[in-house]
């Protein structure tokens, strides 16, 4: 059991980080704690690509000394994925990081229920 | 001949080209570019379509110069083309249509910018029904998200802001369990392809292993898109996000955006992971409950509902759960019928949201009510809106009645889901006639009070705007079409998820 959680500690620390975030976004009424909790799940998510990437012993895949076995290098697959989502989840904070100040300007609070609550009584 | 294989990548890329020009175009010339671009595209479509339809196969397109395992495609049959064409279409003509409810609600100097998320939304949903890599896929949802978010936006009143974020907040928890989805489903194949992972997936099911982690992947998929798509649970920010914002969005957010999630759900049910995986792990009666209760509450909720506009928003929630029932019964008829509906309710739903800008912008409408007398002031509107209402209440000879006596045939032969099927049909069938028939009755009623209180009635945008009446009258006339010429469009969709797997 203490070898099965510590072979798998990368992605059980993924799981639970993911599950942290996913609480966070969804529960928190602050919109800056939701931006991190949107953080914290697109990070774990990253975290678990990376994780499963990486071969223990193996090199960066670049091809040194004429070495073309792949045998040699780890799977850089998930690096390249992990920076694409980077570059979404980047652009996603900012857009809502935006919207938050915008929203701010107008009630005068970051709390997203309060909000939604004097729109509606905008009718 | 073998030119049009190049079509899909551009008219993805011609979208998404444009996009970036208009940024720096004034509004005159954003708005023709716009009108030019989505027109191209849609010929480009109609090109695809007959070439694999002659061709009878699909074909895959290498993006850069690595095959299968490594590198990026393109795979395009008659239903990815036919889905494009749906889109391309319904966003050119609600452009088209709605050009004086954009010029009434866009800041000035500012429309250029509606016409990029016009344009970038609809490149991500070609990518979306075009691409074979799930995770290409992620990133066009986020691009469709994005777009989706700032389409809700552009009406500035407060409000919207506050729709809009929590539209993006439901949003990304979507896409972070369908991208956890993707993740695990990578480690557990060691591949992005969708043919590739069907492959994989078919070994590993024959032996048996991760019978507990496949269900796991795809209960987080199927989540991950109903959220994005507003399946029943889900739906509560489907009322703001269409009722608040301008015609154009909700128009183009209900019968495109919601859409493409689905068809993409559709695309990983029988493209990549297989049906028999599908329906031996259970997931379908997830589909099929949600989608019946969503049929029926849909309805109920609508039927409650004061404010026009956020009727019809509800009704948009009913009828995905008419899609998410027939991909939840499982069989290869319940799938095409889910797919007709798409399309049905995609012509139907822009048709009403489009036609009922006239009533809520001419005359300040906002309550079912007030709608009184109008369909004498605004003939034409009121007329192609009961056309809308007619077909999605399902009456004989046009769309909407199709793709219900599709779903009910879909139905019949599968025990007790027949009849749960055929009652949540005929309940939420009524239930739509009552609140629709309502408003067209409510339209044609001669009001004897003068409304004195209102001075500031526009005259109808029939009199003075021939784009209004040509987009309409398109949308009305596809109507037509899926209703009467409905065995061609149902024998596409039949081959294209025969060579869809």
């Amino acid at each position: 059991m203490w070898n099965l959680i510590v072979r798998h500690l990368n992605d059980l620390v993924a799981v639970a980080l993911f599950v942290i975030g996913f609480a966070d976004l969804l529960f928190q009424k602050n919109m800056i704690k939701k931006v991190i909790g949107l953080n914290v799940m697109d990070s774990s998510i990253y975290l678990l690509l990376a994780s499963q990437g990486y071969i223990t012993g193996r090199k960066a895949p670049i091809i040194t000394d004429g070495v073309m076995s792949a045998e040699y290098y780890i799977n850089p697959i998930p690096s390249g994925l992990v920076l694409t989502g980077i570059v979404v989840s980047v652009s996603v904070t900012a857009l809502l990081l935006s919207m938050t100040i915008r929203m701010y300007k107008k009630y005068h609070s970051l709390d997203l229920d309060y909000c939604l609550m004097m729109a509606r009584g905008e009718g | 001949m073998d030119f049009i294989k190049n079509f899909p990548f551009f008219s993805i890329m011609l979208s998404m080209f444009c996009a970036i020009v208009l940024s720096v175009l004034n509004r005159k010339a954003a708005k023709y570019m716009t009108r030019i671009v989505l027109g191209a595209v849609v010929c480009l479509s109609v090109a695809v379509l007959f070439f694999t339809i002659q061709r009878g196969e699909s074909y895959v397109y290498y993006m850069g110069h690595f095959p299968a395992p490594w590198g990026n495609e393109i795979r395009f049959g008659c239903l990815e083309s036919l889905f494009s064409l749906f889109v391309s279409l319904i966003a050119f003509l609600s452009v088209v249509a709605g050009t004086k409810a954009v010029e009434d609600d866009v800041e000035d100097r500012k429309e250029n910018l509606f016409y990029i998320l016009v344009c970038l939304m609809t490149s991500s949903l070609l990518a979306m029904s075009y691409t074979n890599d799930l995770f290409t896929g992620y990133v066009f949802i986020e691009i469709n998200t994005i777009a989706g978010c700032g389409l809700i936006m552009v009406r500035q009143i407060g409000k919207t802001t506050v729709t809009a974020i929590r539209y993006m907040v439901i949003s990304i928890l979507g896409s972070g369990l369908f991208l956890m989805g993707v993740t695990l489903l990578y480690t557990l194949t060691g591949h992005l392809l969708m043919s590739n992972i069907k492959e994989s997936v078919a070994e590993l099911a024959q032996s048996g292993e991760y019978r507990v982690q496949f269900t796991i992947v795809i209960g987080l998929m199927l989540v991950g898109l109903a959220i994005k798509s507003g399946l029943f649970p889900f739906h509560l920010w489907i009322p703001d996000a269409y009722g608040q914002s301008n015609v154009v969005s909700s128009s183009l957010l209900s019968s495109t955006v919601s859409k493409g999630y689905i068809f993409l759900l559709i695309k990983i049910f029988v493209r990549t992971i297989g049906f028999d995986v599908i329906k031996s792990c259970g997931v379908l009666y997830i589909c099929f409950t949600l989608g019946v209760v969503a049929m029926i509450l849909g309805s109920v909720m609508a039927l409650h509902e004061k404010s026009f506009r956020r009727m019809i928003a509800y009704s948009s929630i009913a009828q995905i759960g008419y899609i998410y029932m027939g991909i939840g019964l499982g069989t290869a008829a319940g799938v095409a019928a889910a797919v007709f509906h798409i399309f049905a309710h995609g012509a139907t739903k822009s048709l009403l949201f489009i036609s009922s800008s006239e009533f809520t912008e001419g005359s300040h409408t906002k309550t079912i009510e007030e709608l009184k007398g109008l369909g004498y002031k605004y003939k034409f509107s009121a007329f192609c809106y009961s056309v809308g209402a007619f077909s999605i209440v399902g009456f004989p000879l046009l769309a909407g009645f199709v793709s219900k006596l599709l779903l009910g045939g879909a139905a019949i032969g599968h025990g007790a889901m027949q009849w749960i099927a055929l009652l949540a049909l005929a309940v939420s069938t009524i239930l739509n006639a009552i609140y629709f028939l309502r408003t067209v009755i409510y339209l044609f009623i001669p009001d004897k009070a003068e409304k004195t209180d209102k001075p500031d009635m526009v005259p109808a945008y029939s009199m003075n705007c021939e784009d209004y009446v040509f987009g309409i009258l398109i949308l009305v006339m596809i109507n037509l079409v899926l209703g009467l010429a409905s065995g061609p469009i149902i024998n596409i969709i039949n081959n294209g998820l025969d060579i869809f797997s």
